[in-house]
């Protein structure tokens, strides 16, 4: 049995005009240990799959539809204090601005104590041994000083390593990254998403990678899934949907990696952008952007097409794997 | 730290001396003191007189001279009225202003953060929605009609509370204070209400904006991701960056709380700095307002001086300098 399985899930956001809707029949699963990227370009719904599933949604949002069956319970269903023995503790997540992520006010020292106080019986002075011991493994130097420092007085990708190391304090099964080195300097951002990548290893974390890179999901994640406008429209294994998508949508994306691109070419971006969620068009979301758009798509809904690993919600994908 | 120091007392020195030079220039539109000091009978000539002799004749420039010479040995001249040094009189008065002036802090104080934070927390609530509406009304009704309002409703009708004087006070050296017995404490109830009756609504206001934008943080986010207690994140995450900006501004207010004890000490005939001010317009005691202004304007510099003491041992990211302000 999967360790997080989410089904269905459906998330609202009720407006002046009326409501809105995140995410819809969003369905997808993370085994333990394992390593899932969750791509799309912004407005997505990424970040907001994210939030869900500790239920940590920005009001007026909420959780319309849907189960997040974590170790067997139903994170949607969960009372505040249950959700609170999961977050923090069992499913960790880690930010994208590590500018913003921890509180300009409290030392790093304080908002690490405190999770394991909160998680953990621990007495002051063994969270501390412990928060000193996590600063070191994702290398932050003399981590004995730095511990009761404040976040200003540290670099980007200081703070970001502060934030992996809060994520791993104690000890959580999954990590959730949402954009975790889009913030950074690019110079860093591979050493730091090498860094959780490593620990992630290490300590069997399954870690659900949320990123608009589909360069970093091919070198990190083993399983992909592809949202746009907040459906999943692919999913399947990292390998094959680099080499082999069949969703227009994934293809689009791929052929504007800038590897695909011959130098001094223009960048292959996927003509229009990404409707909002209130002008979501009917049938197929991606039919004003699909070069293989028929009269069907822009009806109906395309149901999930199961091959083997893979599952894709096209009716012209449908259509060819019906011809012989 | 010492360079702060050192830096704000340069500004006390600058404001009082531009607090001196105003007050002294403003004083030939006053009135004549001499015809307070020595009333209708005294025929012009005398006048003269003593005009020449007290050197109002003198230009301008001549008299201040003389003044700040006098001033910087703390000498502001003799009160007209009372014949003696008008600081020593205003000094006098100085603890019943700051008695009041610390009571309504105190209501402002224990009444502001816990119903700011009740208002961030729970906008949709009742309570919420009763205490935005009454603090709107509470702003824009004027000190001297709540104070009247008071008065009639504890003092006149309901006959609980004194409306008038500091009742019994006791001596601690210079300090003349109402807080040691139950008499003057039961007085100090309704001038202080009145007074923090504009900056109480203005104060929930404000710490209830700023604690729901801090609650928009991401930092506040990832607290809840942490799988925080409710309490920690409230009170100690939010709370905390919440206050910054509210100390300084609170600084202010207090200061600007100062103009504000002349209404209620004068309506509730509160024997402080401000009545004896408002008497001593009406009376054109020249040296009284002057010094008058002089104590304030210093006691303006000390509060903005220890609010930024303050906010830089709770603010991790200021560091007190000399440099800019
Ligand atoms: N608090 C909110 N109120 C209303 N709509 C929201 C709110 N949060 C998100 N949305 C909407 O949900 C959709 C998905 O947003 P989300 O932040 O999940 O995108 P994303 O895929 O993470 O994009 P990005 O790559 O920019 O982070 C967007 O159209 C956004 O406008
Ligand atoms: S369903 Fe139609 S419009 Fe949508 S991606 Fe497939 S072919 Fe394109
Ligand atoms: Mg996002």
């Amino acid at each position: 049995m999967a360790l997080l399985e989410v089904r269905g899930l459906e998330v609202r956001f009720p407006m002046r005009q009326g409501e809105l809707t995140a995410l819809r029949d969003v369905s997808f699963s993370l085994d333990k240990g394992e390593r899932l990227g969750i791509v799309g370009e912004s407005g997505a719904g990424k970040s907001v799959a994210a939030f869900a599933i500790l239920n940590l949604i920005s009001r007026p949002g909420y959780i319309s539809n849907g189960e997040i069956i974590f170790e067997g319970s139903d994170l949607a269903k969960m009372n505040a204090r249950q959700l609170r023995s999961i977050r923090g503790n069992r499913i960790n997540m880690i930010f994208q601005d590590p500018m913003m992520t921890l509180n300009p006010v409290l030392t790093i020292g304080t908002q690490m104590i405190e999770c394991l106080r909160t998680h953990m019986n621990m007495s002051a002075g063994q969270a501390r041994e412990k928060a000193i011991d996590k600063l070191r493994q994702v290398q932050i130097p003399s981590p004995e000083e730095r511990i009761d420092q404040y976040p200003h007085e540290l670099s980007g990708g200081m703070r970001q390593r502060v934030v992996i190391a809060i994520a791993l304090l104690t000890d959580p099964s999954v990590i959730i990254a949402d954009e975790p080195t889009t913030a950074l300097d690019v110079t860093i951002q591979a050493e730091i998403m090498e860094l959780l990548l490593a620990l992630c290893e290490n300590s069997d974390v399954a870690l659900m990678l949320i990123t608009h890179d589909l360069g970093v999901v091919s070198q990190v994640t083993q399983r992909t899934v592809v949202m746009y406008a907040g459906r999943v429209v692919e999913e399947g294994p990292t390998r094959q949907i680099i080499e082999n998508a069949r969703h227009p949508y994934t293809h689009g994306l791929i052929a504007a990696l800038p590897e695909r691109t011959n130098p001094g070419m223009r960048l292959n971006q996927i003509p229009g952008v990404m409707p909002s969620l209130a002008a979501i068009p009917p049938g197929c979301s991606f039919h004003p952007r699909c070069e293989h758009a028929m009269d069907v798509c822009r009806s109906e809904l395309p149901d999930y097409v199961m091959d083997g690993g893979f599952r894709v919600a096209c009716h012209w994908v449908a259509h060819r794997e019906q011809q012989p | 730290m010492i360079a702060f120091l050192v830096k704000r007392f340069g500004q006390a020195l600058v404001v009082m001396f531009v607090i001196s030079l105003i007050s002294f220039s403003i004083q030939d539109n006053l009135g004549d003191p001499l015809r307070e000091l020595l009333g209708q009978s005294v025929s012009e000539a005398e006048r003269q007189v003593l005009r020449d002799e007290m050197g109002l004749n003198d230009p301008f420039l001549e008299q201040y001279w003389r003044f700040l010479k006098k001033a910087v040995r703390g000498d502001l001249g003799n009160s007209y009225f009372f014949k003696r040094p008008a600081l020593e009189v205003i000094m006098e008065k100085f603890p019943a202003t700051m008695e009041l002036v610390l009571g309504a802090t105190l209501i402002i104080l224990f009444l502001s953060i816990p119903i700011g934070v009740y208002c961030a927390i729970n906008p949709r609530s009742w309570f919420t929605k009763v205490m935005m509406g009454m603090s709107i009304i509470g702003i824009s009704i004027p000190v001297f009609l709540t104070a009247i309002m008071l008065i009639y409703l504890f003092s006149i009708a309901l006959g609980w509370l004194p409306s008038f004087g500091r009742g019994e006070t006791t001596m601690i050296g210079f300090w003349e204070t109402g807080m040691l017995t139950w008499d003057g404490l039961v007085h100090l109830i309704l001038p202080s209400v009145a007074l923090s009756s504009i900056m109480l609504p203005l104060f929930i206001r404000l710490i209830r904006s700023e604690m729901m934008e801090v609650l928009e943080q991401d930092y506040i986010r990832f607290a809840w991701a942490k799988g925080l207690s409710r309490k920690r994140i409230w009170f100690l995450h939010a709370l905390k960056n919440t206050l910054l900006p509210v100390i300084t501004v609170g600084g202010v207010q207090i200061g600007t709380m100062i103009a504000y004890t002349i209404l209620t000490e004068t309506v509730f005939q509160w024997p402080g700095m401000g009545f004896l001010f408002l008497e001593a317009v009406n009376r054109v005691d020249t040296p009284l307002i002057i010094a008058y202004l002089i104590v304030v304007g210093v006691i303006f510099v000390i509060t903005n001086t220890v609010v930024d003491l303050i906010y830089g041992l709770v603010n991790p990211t200021v560091r007190l300098a000399g440099g800019h302000s």
